[in-house]
């Protein structure tokens, strides 16, 4: 057993994990291999590598929408099967992937509904998190009415109407502009220090995954390894944190590691 | 501006009609002049161009607004093929009903069980070969053995034609969503049935429609040839096997019942674009 497993209260553990795609085919693919990782709570943690080195598996075996197979995932002292059963976990994927046939409210009651609560308090829910996301006058527009990064904000908006304990986020802002996405970026800091809730953010940016993180794990490819966890003491986050020397340091430190990743492979 | 676009319809059919008129005039006067042949040439006209087998389209509309004797009453044509047709649009209504009821039916279970799809499809296919000729005798014969009425009989017929477009563009309507709103669904532990309810029929309504609109035309097709092969009493069917059998000494009847099949048809297709329209406006909805 890896010493990562054995605090109590860590809001994700993945213990030895490995994950081979059609096991005992010619086309077998080893997408992770080894993969030990413990995320406490409140802790925003990025997965960041080459593509193709399973970082979306990962999140997807963290969100029980995989099974991993070998090792284990726990989420707050819980399968992944049962937290996912248990609402545990809000998903954003790099698509906002809203229902075009539901204004911008029902969107974000979408899970409210389907976990039967009443329309009083979906009403009540998706007035506060339409402000949270601060979309209030939007309510009532449908989803192809809103620009890209709107829409975004919708789903995130979405992913935490239920108040999940664990934010999986699949390159969220990748289909965005630099602008809209640095701004976004700011926006998910705010909503992360408003609602303490723990992320694992998969992207391909470093300059994103120096910014939004407290650990950046660097994944190397075929199969999956963690290569590095790189830790970041930026503080309280701002526009100029993206002039500040620890910033650059962050970024530079990544930006190695990546290097170093693609040479083995 | 619905009231623009309602004018432009009207306009739009207005002209289509002028247009069909003008050339079933024409083609009859070509046939007047050149004694039945191509201009300048020997060879035959496709169709003879004289007064039984095309009547004047004049003769075709007076035809419409005569009275008709109908048993012990006497009325206007138009009256009587409006009843006869009320009688095939409620057969084409309860076919139509029926038929989305299997249809939808065959797509939800082949969208659950892949074996299912993979056992069905081909006979649902095949279903659609059988001629519709030999089946109708079959349905209505064994509808009445059971005691049914024969209306039901005949809307089975609709629904035999009904259930097939519906069964095949609602399974691919149900299986359209992206596998990003399926994970999503996932997420939320979403039972089959609320992924069902909520994402996929929502999704498939884009592809049902025009599977809708096609069947809407196929019910009353299915009503009307149920009609004439076991000759019911009433329905335009009925009406049409009446004109037919005097067809040689009163053309223009015969013509008014198949304007009335095709007036029916078009009522059927509107309604269903309707229904369209109220189910899928709010998602319609552009950049404002």
């Amino acid at each position: 057993m890896s010493e990562t497993s054995i605090s109590a209260d860590s809001a994700v553990v993945v213990d030895g994990v490995d994950k081979t795609f059609k096991v005992g085919e010619l086309d077998e693919v080893r997408a992770l291999s080894g993969i030990d990782l413990t995320v406490t709570p409140g802790e925003f943690v990025s997965l960041i590598g080459p593509s193709g080195c399973g970082k979306s598996t990962l999140l997807r075996l963290i969100g029980d929408l995989l099974e991993p197979t070998s090792g284990a995932v726990s989420v707050f002292s819980k399968s992944a099967h049962q937290a996912r059963l248990d609402q545990d976990y809000g998903m954003v994927f790099q698509h906002p992937g809203l229902f075009d046939w539901r204004n911008v409210k029902a969107n974000i009651e979408l899970p409210l509904e389907l976990h039967d609560w009443s329309k009083t308090d979906r009403a009540a829910r998706s007035t506060a998190m339409l402000e949270l996301v601060r979309l209030e006058e939007f309510e009532s527009a449908y989803p192809r009415q809103l620009s890209g990064g709107m829409q975004q904000r919708v789903s995130i908006a979405r992913a935490l109407s239920f108040e999940p304990r664990l934010l999986l986020m699949d390159e969220p802002f990748g289909a965005l502009d630099e602008m809209t996405r640095e701004h976004m970026q700011g926006e998910l800091l705010r909503i992360w220090a408003e609602t303490k809730t723990t992320v694992v953010f998969v992207t391909h940016s470093i300059p994103e995954a120096a910014f939004l993180s407290n650990r950046v794990v660097v994944l190397s490819p075929r199969p999956g390894r963690i290569s590095s966890v790189i830790d970041v003491n930026l503080g309280d986050r701002t526009d100029e944190t993206r002039e500040d020397p620890e910033f650059f340091r962050v970024a530079t430190e990544v930006r190695e590691a990546l290097r170093a990743v693609e040479d083995q492979g | 501006m619905a009231t623009t676009r309602a004018l432009r319809t009207a306009a739009t059919v207005a002209v289509a009609i002028i247009g069909l008129v003008a050339l079933w005039e024409g083609y009859k006067w070509v046939g007047d002049q050149t004694g039945g042949t191509w201009p300048g040439t020997t060879i035959d006209l496709p169709v003879m161009a004289n007064d039984i087998t095309m009547p004047h389209a004049g003769d075709i509309a007076a035809e419409l607004f005569d009275d008709i004797r109908a048993g012990r009453e006497t009325l206007p044509m138009t009256l009587y093929l409006a009843k006869k047709a009320a009688v095939t649009f409620l057969e084409a209504a309860i076919g139509f009903t029926l038929g989305l009821v299997v249809g939808m039916g065959l797509a939800i279970v082949m969208l659950r069980w892949r074996f299912a799809e993979r056992g069905l499809l081909p006979w649902i296919n095949v279903s659609q070969t059988v001629p519709l000729i030999a089946l109708a005798p079959i349905v209505v014969t064994w509808a009445r053995l059971q005691g049914y009425p024969d209306m039901f009989g005949i809307a089975l017929i609709g629904t035999y034609l009904t259930f097939f477009p519906i069964a095949v563009s609602g399974l691919r309507g149900l299986q359209s969503p992206d596998v990003d709103h399926v994970e999503l669904m996932r997420s939320y532990a979403a039972p089959w049935w609320a992924t069902l309810v909520k994402l996929r029929l929502p999704a498939a309504r884009p592809y049902l429609f025009p599977a809708f609109k096609l069947a809407g035309t196929l019910s009353v097709v299915g009503a009307i040839v149920g009609e004439i092969s076991i000759g019911t009493k009433t329905g335009l069917g009925r009406a049409i096997l009446d004109f037919a059998q005097r067809y040689a000494v009163w053309p223009e009847r015969l013509y008014a019942s198949v304007i009335a099949a095709a007036a029916l048809g078009l009522f059927v297709f509107g309604l269903v674009n309707s229904a369209e329209w109220l189910v899928m406006r709010r998602s319609r909805e552009v950049v404002g």
